[in-house]
């Protein structure tokens, strides 16, 4: 008989039958952390935070505000330093080196070049007074492009793979809508073609036929380009859009982690349980 | 030999209720390449809960199903969870009444979805697409056009056209024939009887069992276990939103 408390005591569920290791699946993870732990003051962000994610997977993070998610995000974006762990990516030259322990200036070039990322606020992502086409061609600048050509033709290709109207592009992101910035958040993320690609609340204040069309973009971007991504988000709609599996976060701990249908459905952890039935 | 189930259970632990619900225990069965199992039983016994957790939505509270991929033999109840991500892409189906269409997305599109993650190249898709639609006929002018504005018949023939448009090792049918019209349910049978024929196994939760006559080789049929509690897991299976 199994047991349980009513209390969300920070232990790890107890799942009826312990996973097994991956055994068809030969690929190696791509992007692979290990216990990592970051504070500030008295708060625990990350507490212990292991997961890893395989090639062309979509990878759905939920929590609620404070759950240590958006911590997560940045630390995976190197953008913030955590006290501790290992963090790998399956990118040359970089496998088998713990990142967190890269120079910075290391740190940046792989950033710009293998890593994307979309923000919930395009301000954070996107410099809103320059053309929409020159803040997609600005990473290509960064990595060396010059020619002003080969820059247009680039950032013209990354816009239209992104469902962005093309007479549009030398307008402002400031001049646009909420979606629309959306779409030039992710032809810039994606201009490089990046081997992992972040998205933080991405359709996360838009309207909702906004961001249905915004989340479809997405998995055809994800299908066709196969990018591994990882989606952070408190809105299970679009974790269920978007991801293959999904970890449960909560005071920086991973509570649960699973296929994305099984969690909704048939989620373990107390926690999860109400998560889910909150939403419906 | 694709599928060997062995003292299977499944208890659903409700924290907030504080109570578990149990849904079937120790159940034993086989199924191999070519074979289509009925699974009957009355209402609230865990027909649906079965296929979900044979397909892992459900995670087992004990038993073992050992399963014979292309890739080597897993049990469902414990692969990893890529594992299984892995074979739902290339192996495992799972077929229910219900279609989720998206917004500006045509149903020839729609259709043709599987097969573009498979890598099938996109004029091709929607060349099986159409053939698909054409199948389970879905008249000609609705390809085109966006499935959330069809109807509850319409939306289904759409929803087997995509279900059925790639050979699955193993489908699990939930009630799929539920509103269908008499053209579209001949069209299923006729579909599920050349997948059987290249040996595509199957277990199915069927409303009208008569739709797959001369398809069924074997049934077990359910039976509520003590401590199970029909209208709680009538309620539970609901919830589910293929």
């Amino acid at each position: 008989m199994t047991t349980f408390s009513a209390d969300f005591s920070t232990r790890a569920s107890q799942p009826p039958i312990q996973l097994e290791p991956p055994r068809l699946e030969i690929a190696q993870p791509i992007l692979e952390v290990r216990d990592l732990n970051k504070s500030y003051g008295s708060v625990r962000a990350l507490e212990e935070v292991s997961l890893e994610l395989y090639p062309r997977e979509v990878l759905g993070v939920v929590g609620e505000s404070g759950s240590g998610k958006s911590t997560l995000l940045r630390v995976l974006n190197l953008e913030e330093q955590p006290e501790g762990g290992e963090y790998h990516l399956g990118i040359p030259p970089y496998e088998g080196r713990n990142l967190l322990q890269l120079e910075r200036f290391e740190r940046r070039a792989l950033r710009v070049k293998h890593i994307g990322i979309v923000y919930q606020n395009p301000h954070l992502g996107l410099r809103m007074n320059n053309t929409s086409s020159g803040n997609v061609a600005e990473r290509l600048v960064i990595a060396g492009e010059r020619r002003f050509h080969a820059l247009r033709a680039a950032a013209r290709g990354s816009l239209e793979v992104s469902e962005f109207p093309i007479s549009r592009m030398d307008d402002p992101p400031r001049k646009l809508s909420g979606g629309m910035q959306q779409r030039v958040q992710l032809a810039k993320a994606i201009a490089l073609k990046p081997a992992l690609l972040l998205l933080d609340e991405p359709t996360t204040g838009l309207d909702v036929s906004v961001q249905a069309l915004v989340l479809d973009t997405l998995r055809r971007l994800q299908r066709d380009l196969g990018i591994a991504m990882l989606v952070v988000s408190h809105d299970l709609g679009v974790i269920r859009t978007l991801s293959d599996r999904v970890v449960v976060m909560r005071h920086g701990r991973v509570v649960e982690s699973g296929l994305t249908d099984q969690v909704l459905e048939d989620p373990q952890h107390p926690y999860t349980q109400q998560l889910v039935h909150a939403k419906l | 030999m694709i599928l060997e189930v062995q003292g299977l259970t499944k208890r659903f632990a409700l924290h907030e209720l504080g109570r578990t619900v149990d849904a079937f225990a120790d159940l034993e069965f086989t199924l191999s390449a070519g074979e289509f199992l009925l699974v009957a039983g009355g209402n609230g016994v865990g027909k649906s809960t079965l296929l979900r957790t044979l397909y892992r939505t459900y995670r087992a509270s004990s038993g073992a199903a050992f399963y014979n991929s292309h890739r080597g033999r897993i049990d469902l109840t414990r692969a990893a969870d890529v594992d299984i991500v892995l074979l739902r892409r290339e192996e495992l189906g799972f077929v229910t009444q219900f279609l989720r269409p998206r917004p500006r997305v045509s149903a020839l599109e729609l259709v043709a979805e599987p097969l573009l993650f498979a890598g099938v190249r996109q004029e091709e898709a929607l060349r099986r697409s159409s053939e698909s639609l054409e199948l389970f006929g879905l008249k000609r002018e609705l390809w085109e056009a966006y499935p959330s504005t069809f109807s509850g018949g319409e939306q289904q023939k759409v929803n087997l056209a995509r279900a059925l448009i790639q050979p699955r090792r193993l489908l699990l049918l939930d009630e799929p024939t539920a509103s269908l019209d008499a053209t579209a349910r001949a069209a299923l049978r006729e579909r599920l009887a050349a997948l059987k024929a290249e040996g595509m196994a199957m277990i199915g939760v069927l409303h009208h069992p008569e739709d797959a006559t001369g398809l069924l080789d074997r049934e077990i049929r359910l039976e509520a276990p003590s401590g199970s509690d029909a209208r709680l897991l009538e309620a539970l299976e609901a919830d589910y939103v293929a």
